[in-house]
């Protein structure tokens, strides 16, 4: 039944090829089953190997060995955690809303969870004797159902912090949402460049189109990545993926001196484990979909295709997609390493103040660089479009209003200020006499012989 | 391109929601269960719990703002993403119809901006 299926679609790209968005939705069933059950172990391994990996690197970091007795190099370690928490004790505070206490680490869970189904691993590969593109399934929105469901993932976080019926879970949860709504919106604006390169919002089509360089000046040969091509594009969604992950600097949630443990302060047990769960596949996601959309993909970077012509078909790509998703993760981490937490204002002014402005700026720049290289028109008439308005922009950035920045005042200025009864002040040039116990103290120590010193 | 394409995704998307419903509803029969008060009440670092005001109480009014102009600029990336796909197809014309309408965002922008909504506090 399936080959009568397969037998009037029309042919499937060749094995190591492209796939395109053709070659999606014609798995038979069981195809699907293995893939859906691939991805969710693909995620599960990857995140206890990121719990295990962070704990290392960070521990060299910090001239320490890190986890080692579990396994060969302590690799077991996080499943050994796993376990530890499924046999801790379940505690629902007496405060908390039962159902949505119950329900919001399922939301976070799901969501982290669906938003891999289009990250696309390799080409088209044969899977028992069946063509099929290595990846889950592949859609024309694909980049938004990643969007969507980490939008919808901050329900689980917001009301999991609400539903704990305590006052730092709530605060927690409530920032919590404020930031990731705040970068995922930065982090929204920065795919709009990829789209208007790739012409595509489905992500194999996407990485299809970073396969092939150009050639800068007429000769000089240019890689296809888009982390190269639209470099802002490419930094902007970096720093807003960090954000969207609550991890350091950005980790403001779950700033541990203010807020003690943030959304999940009353979590125990296998919740929790759901929560931090999500937590790691959402950072294994968004380094998953940076590759995709500015790494290049699963394709392997440019020396190793030279030397070696087959790197890019059958099961390879998949070792090229997880060096690449390991190399961000590590960023992630050298990041937590590094860099102390920022204030929560600081923070909110950096993505509303700077990221969304300047991404928007760059949009239109690219927009307007990429219309006056496809038009007929003259170098003057293209300088004209670029430069006339970039000019404009310069120009009002300089002559901006800006606030007047007002003196400090003198002391002398503050105390002619203070209004009438206020409180008498002390002479401004009051000399405080030592006390007798300070100086009968120094009159002490001045007694002993140098002789008794010990020389250290 | 049929809807056949969304069917792994509600794939995945089930047996996520089947781990996390399975995990979720398992960990009271695994773990240990020993009654103590102190254990049920609201964690605040050992002090008693600070009463809770009724439906929640009040929160700062900063979060809805980031609330509204989150709406904002996310309704602005919906409309940017289907320009941006069909892109090249637009040509001249569809860019200066995106200047337009990014420029009448920015006014608004701007005006959150000098009217301080963009500051946290």
């Amino acid at each position: 039944m399936i080959l009568s299926l397969l037998s009037d679609v029309p042919p499937l790209t060749p094995l190591g090829g492209d796939p395109t968005l053709e070659d999606f939705g014609k798995d038979p069933w069981w195809i699907v089953l293995i893939k859906v059950l691939a991805v969710f172990v693909f995620l599960v391994v990857m995140t206890l190997f990121t719990i295990w990996y962070e704990r290392r690197v960070v521990a060299r970091m910090q001239v320490r060995p890190g986890p080692n007795r579990h396994g060969p190099f302590g690799l077991l370690q996080s499943l050994a955690d796993g376990l530890k928490l499924a046999f801790k004790e379940d505690i629902m505070p007496l405060k908390a809303d039962k159902i949505v206490f119950f329900i919001a680490p399922v939301i976070s869970t799901v969501c982290a969870f669906t938003a891999f189904a289009i990250i696309p691993f390799g080409p088209m590969v044969s899977m028992f004797g069946v063509k099929t593109p290595m990846q889950l399934t592949d859609i024309p929105v694909a980049v938004l159902l990643v969007l969507a469901c980490s939008g919808m993932g901050i329900y689980g976080i917001v009301l999991g912090g609400w539903a704990s019926g305590s006052t730092y879970p709530l605060l927690g949860g409530l920032r919590s949402s404020a930031q990731l709504i705040s970068y995922e919106v930065a982090m929204g604006l920065s795919f709009v460049a990829v789209f208007m390169t790739a012409g595509t919002m489905s992500t194999s089509g996407i990485v299809a189109a970073q396969a092939h360089g150009g050639e800068a000046f007429g000769w000089l040969p240019t890689p296809g990545w888009f982390a190269l091509l639209l470099l802002p594009s490419f930094v902007i969604y970096s720093i807003s993926a960090v954000g969207e992950t609550n991890r350091a600097p950005f980790d403001l949630p779950e700033a541990e001196s203010e807020l003690v443990g943030g959304f999940h302060t009353e979590y125990s047990s296998l919740k929790f484990a759901l929560f931090f769960l999500a937590e790691y596949i959402n950072m294994v996601t968004v380094s998953a979909l940076c590759t995709t959309l500015f790494l290049g993909g699963w394709r392997a970077p440019a020396p190793i295709t030279t030397v070696w012509a087959g790197a890019n078909s059958g099961w390879w790509p998949l070792l090229w997609f997880t060096i690449k998703v390991l190399l961000l993760l590590f960023v992630f981490v050298w990041l937590r390493g590094t860099l102390p937490r920022l204030r929560y204002d600081q923070f909110m002014r950096f993505g509303w103040k700077v990221l969304i402005p300047v991404n928007l700026v760059w949009i239109l720049a690219l927009a307007g660089l990429k219309v006056a290289q496809k038009s007929s028109y003259s170098t003057t008439d293209k300088l004209m479009f670029v430069g006339v308005p970039l000019a404009v922009i310069i120009l009002l950035a300089l002559f901006w209003p800006a606030k007047a920045e007002e003196e400090p005042k003198t002391v002398q200025e503050q105390v002619a200020e203070r209004p009438e009864g206020s409180f008498p002040l002390p002479p401004m040039d009051l000399q405080v006499p030592v006390s007798p116990r300070a100086k009968r103290l120094t009159a002490e120590r001045e007694t002993v012989p140098a002789s008794t010193e010990k020389e250290v | 391109m049929s809807l056949s394409a969304y069917v792994p995704i509600v794939g995945l998307f089930a047996l996520a929601g089947a781990f996390g419903l399975f995990s979720v509803a398992a960990a009271p029969f695994i773990g240990p269960r020993r009654f103590n008060k102190a254990k049920l009440d609201a964690y605040e670092c050992g002090i008693e719990p600070t009463p809770q005001p009724v439906g929640g109480g009040r929160f700062p009014v900063k979060f809805y703002l980031t609330a509204m102009l989150f709406i904002v600029f996310d309704i602005e990336i919906i409309f940017l993403y289907p320009w941006a796909v069909s892109f090249n197809m637009l040509g001249v014309f569809g860019f200066v119809e995106m200047l337009l309408f990014i420029g009448t965002v920015f006014v608004a922008y701007a005006y959150v901006w000098r009217r301080g909504g963009l500051d946290w506090d």
